[in-house]
């Protein structure tokens, strides 16, 4: 009996989405298709930072999801600059605080000193299922400036599906659900754009680019806002943020770089990157298995930007104390411990 | 446990969708129609350009019934100054070259041998929002070997979007951005609102590293710039687009403020100064740089726009005349050149691979042929002419506004000396009196009278009038000789007149050491203006004719106004009209 009720439940599901999606309205969607463009547009940002060369354009996107100004956007390169820039929709500049990042998920959160802005709400974001109409709201080619609306183009959901399945083929660290579109809403700058259903409502964010190492093709992509609001929350509640603060207390005898055994390429730059030139034989980091070329992303929950500031996270540690290291080798994000053995803890 | 589902319940999981479909919304149903009725009808009026050799070739789309197509300047360039036109009728129609917007990306065509093709309606590219739906039209890939377009749908991502010169000197202003398809080969071709009215001429797209393919971002011309153009165009000349003679920036509070300014612009002469604040231009508000460049972009050079600026702390609204951007002899070397300016993609600059660019099949080659020769049909309507792109246009426009005009009475065989009494605006009698050889002028407080010797800018008489006297003279020389006998007299194309609804044909008129342009009234055909340039770079004495009446079989205007810069303005309400004297009416009066 309960089978037979699930079973007319369904059918009645089916029925519902056969009229559903011929319901006159969303034929003449395009009479209000304006109207509900110009409800989001005021919560898109344009995001300046760093960048330049051709294929590293100094621009991504981003929307506001809090009145009081935290912008959900991708963590790139782009962020990797004291000076962020978020240009609202009313051509309003603010300079952007990070205030955290997973990279994981390829998410970070920026805070500008700015009230009562109109924004998306994570908590009432949206599931969309294969066959959704979408619109993506982004700056991608950095088309827009100052009080210039963001580029909205329009496609369906192909299919939601794990990005992992791909692995190996599109190169990204992200492992979760995404919205594959069919349209080509993944370009230069449209990174942390908004992705809606045809009412609105958020959906998710968009990705950056991915190509597939395979066949060049590009994929267009983005990641569900139940993917990223657990992480969004943490961020907000103070987790993965930038180590940028010094802690009041630092012990008296620290971890000296040296002892992990690894040695960091040289920093020339104000920010030189915190890539591991070469691993010391016999070290603890030999034994946890990092390896020339990785990239230090973060120790603890702290996010690392450079050299410099790797070694003040090793200097607010006790010396002697084990402590988590999060690497990008290639694409891939690596966790690895590092032990230190009762001798290599001695100065 | 394996569990059963009764074979009814499999039936309505079958059947419902089915049921649903039977019952689609009439609305639904309808929509549908309307669309396949609209792509139809759009279809029918777009083109598909191919060189004549075979070696390139874009898109257009036809805008009249006697053929004047719309294409983009880099099509034409590779395809050359007569080009075949593919339409959906399945027929290959001869076309040729007629006039150049290179700056603008723009190229008019005219499709030859029919005098009712079926013609695209114009939108207002002004109305479109973001959001509506579009559609592009054309022939990418050059794909269309049986000139069946390809018609790809979607949304307009943005508006008045300003792209910087791709390269060289295709600038696209105020262009309209969407997700529609366009791709090599559309260039040119039509973007149609959702009812099927064209709204612009497609013809970039952002390319950057996935080849030059369409990513979901392309322009399009909007359809009002080409508008403002399209007298221009018709001229059989390279149009020029214009500049203020100031630049802007936009200052820490977000106003866009005069960096710097040419004195011998019109703009400065209008008052406007370094520091000044732009509030409007051109009936827009203007509150970023791009705003701004947007307004320039869509105004052929010598129009006179509005503009409301901010000096000190009052507010100025006036019109300024708008410079052009490039020298003649510029704009001759861009369609002469061998390379199309601006083919690359606006962002990047590497070459490309030459099997990217749309390639025309071999069996269409055969059918274009090898070897082009001319056909007579575009002999008949083509003249080369150094400075033109086809001086035939240009003949043929000067033919019918003078036509419009001689057909309200023709001037000819009235005598070499013109009398005009009445009373000026200050309730005064005046006497005028215009000859070629001299021209007076006689007010209650006395006679002005000036010999027209000596070179023509000589003579700014009376004083303060920019050459009120030269002007009623060369006015009556053109109505009595015509433009062929003036003088050097060209159709320049359309341009507004402050005051007026609309844009009037205006030929200009070189005489002695003088220009002068002459406005005409479409409408009607009356000469509705006309302005003397004694010099250049200094404000002309613009004569504006109203209040037309018939004189003896002749339309002659009771009201003529003077006016020149600022500050000088005299009405002459024209009581008695004299033009058969022969002599100079010295001894009359």
């Amino acid at each position: 009996m309960r089978t037979r009720l699930r079973s007319l439940l369904v059918c009645a599901a089916i029925a519902c989405a056969a009229v559903g999606t011929l319901r006159p309205a969303e034929v003449r969607a395009s009479e209000s298709l304006a109207g509900v463009i110009d409800a989001n547009q005021p919560r898109m940002v344009k995001i300046y930072g760093a960048g330049g060369p051709r294929g590293l354009e100094p621009y991504q996107s981003g929307f506001l999801f809090s009145d009081t100004g935290h912008i959900l956007t991708v963590w790139s390169y782009v962020l990797d600059t004291d000076h962020v820039t978020a240009t609202l929709s009313d051509g309003r500049r603010f300079e952007a605080k990070l205030l955290g990042a997973d990279p994981r998920l390829e998410l970070a959160v920026l805070k500008i000193e700015a009230e009562e802005l109109p924004h998306f709400d994570l908590a009432t974001a949206v599931p969309a299922d294969r066959g959704t109409r979408v619109l993506a709201f982004s700056n991608l080619f950095g088309v827009a400036a100052g009080e210039e609306p963001a580029s909205v183009q329009h496609g369906i959901v192909a299919v939601k599906t794990r990005l992992d399945a791909r692995r190996g083929v599109f190169e990204s660290p992200y492992r979760g659900e995404v919205y594959v579109l069919d349209a080509m809403t993944n370009n230069p700058g449209a990174a942390g754009g908004a992705l809606t259903n045809q009412h609105g409502e958020l959906l998710g964010m968009l990705g950056k680019e991915l190509r597939s190492a395979q066949n060049n093709i590009w994929l267009n992509y983005a990641l569900p806002i139940d993917e990223l609001r657990n992480s969004v929350e943490q961020i907000m509640q103070g987790k993965f943020r930038p180590s940028e603060e010094p802690p009041d207390i630092l012990p008296e005898e620290a971890i000296d770089l040296a002892q992990t055994g690894l040695v960091l390429v040289p920093d020339v730059l104000e920010r030189t990157p915190p890539y591991v030139d070469l691993v010391r034989d016999g070290t603890p980091a030999a034994r946890a298995g990092v390896q020339p070329d990785d990239l230090i992303v973060f120790v603890g929950e702290n996010l690392v930007h450079s050299c410099q500031g790797f070694r003040d996270e090793l200097a607010h540690l006790e010396r002697g104390t084990s402590f988590r290291i999060v690497l990008m080798r290639g694409q891939e994000l690596v966790d690895v411990e590092i032990v230190f053995d009762g001798e290599e803890a001695q100065p | 446990m394996m569990q059963q589902v009764p074979k009814p319940l499999i039936a309505a999981v079958v059947w419902w969708p089915l049921v649903a479909y039977g019952q689609v919304d009439p609305a639904v149903l309808e929509a549908e129609r309307a669309r396949i009725e609209v792509v139809e009808r759009c279809s029918r009026s777009t083109v598909a350009v191919f060189s004549q050799d075979g070696q390139g070739g874009g898109s257009g789309v036809v805008i009249s019934r006697d053929g004047y197509a719309l294409s983009n300047f880099h099509v034409t360039h590779s395809t050359g100054n007569w080009m075949k036109c593919g339409m959906n009728d399945g027929k290959l129609y001869d076309a040729v070259i007629v006039g150049l917007d290179p700056t603008g990306d723009v190229a008019l065509i005219k499709l030859l041998g029919r005098d009712d093709f079926p013609a695209a309606e114009m939108g207002d590219s002004d109305l479109v929002r973001v959001g509506d739906w579009c559609f592009t039209v054309g022939n990418p890939f050059l794909l269309a070997t049986d000139f069946q377009p390809t018609v790809a749908y979607g949304v307009i991502s943005g508006v008045h979007r300003y792209q910087y010169p791709a390269g060289t000197i295709l600038e696209y202003a105020d262009c309209l951005q969407a997700d529609a398809a366009i791709n090599p080969g559309n260039s040119g071709g039509p973007m149609f609102d959702a009812e099927g009215r064209l709204i612009g001429i497609n013809g970039r797209g952002s390319f950057e590293k996935r080849g030059r393919v369409n990513v979901g971002v392309g322009y399009a011309i909007s359809i009002n710039q080409i508008k403002n153009f399209l007298g221009h165009l018709k001229s059989g000349r390279i149009a020029d687009h214009a500049t203020l003679g100031a630049v802007v920036r936009s200052d820490e509070r977000g106003r866009v403020i005069v960096d710097d300014i040419l004195e011998e612009s019109d703009a400065y002469r209008r008052g406007l100064r370094y520091g000044d604040e732009v509030i409007a231009f051109g009936g827009r508000s203007i509150n970023t740089v791009n705003a701004f460049k947007n307004v320039l972009g869509i105004f052929p050079r010598g129009w006179r726009v509005p503009i409301s600026f901010l000096h000190d702390t009052q507010r100025i609204d006036t019109f300024v005349r708008l410079r052009g951007v490039h020298a003649q002899i510029e704009l001759e070397e861009m369609i002469d050149g061998d390379k199309p300016p601006g083919h690359e993609p606006p962002q990047g600059d590497e070459e490309k691979p030459e099997n990217e660019k749309p390639q025309i099949p071999d069996a269409l080659k055969r059918l274009l042929g090898k070897k082009p020769e001319m056909p007579d049909i575009v002999k008949e309507h083509y003249t080369a002419k150094p400075g033109y792109v086809n001086y035939y246009f240009n003949q043929h426009e000067r033919g019918r506004v003078w036509r419009a005009l001689v057909a309200r009475g023709s001037y000819a065989g009235t005598g070499a000396t013109w009398v005009i009494r009445g009373t000026t605006g200050m309730a005064e009698d005046f006497r005028l009196t215009f000859s070629d050889a001299e021209a007076a002028i006689r007010l209650p407080e006395g006679e002005l009278r000036t010999e027209l010797t000596g070179g023509l800018s000589n003579h700014a008489e009376p004083p303060g009038s920019g050459g009120m006297l030269v002007a009623l003279s060369l006015w009556r020389r053109m109505l009595v000789e015509g433009p062929e006998k003036f003088g050097e007299v060209y159709y320049l194309g359309t341009e507004p007149l402050p005051g007026r609804d609309g844009l009037f044909d205006v030929l200009a008129a070189a005489y002695d050491d003088v220009e002068c342009h002459f406005l005409f009234d479409p409408a009607d055909g009356s000469l509705a203006a006309l302005s003397l340039f004694l010099q250049e770079d200094v404000d002309p004495c613009e004569l504006t004719f109203t209040e037309y009446r018939e004189v003896e079989g002749r339309m002659l205007p009771g009201r003529i106004r003077v006016r020149h810069g600022d500050y000088f303005e005299r009405i002459f309400v024209c009581e008695e009209y004299d033009l058969h004297g022969e002599d100079d009416g010295r001894e009359e009066g």
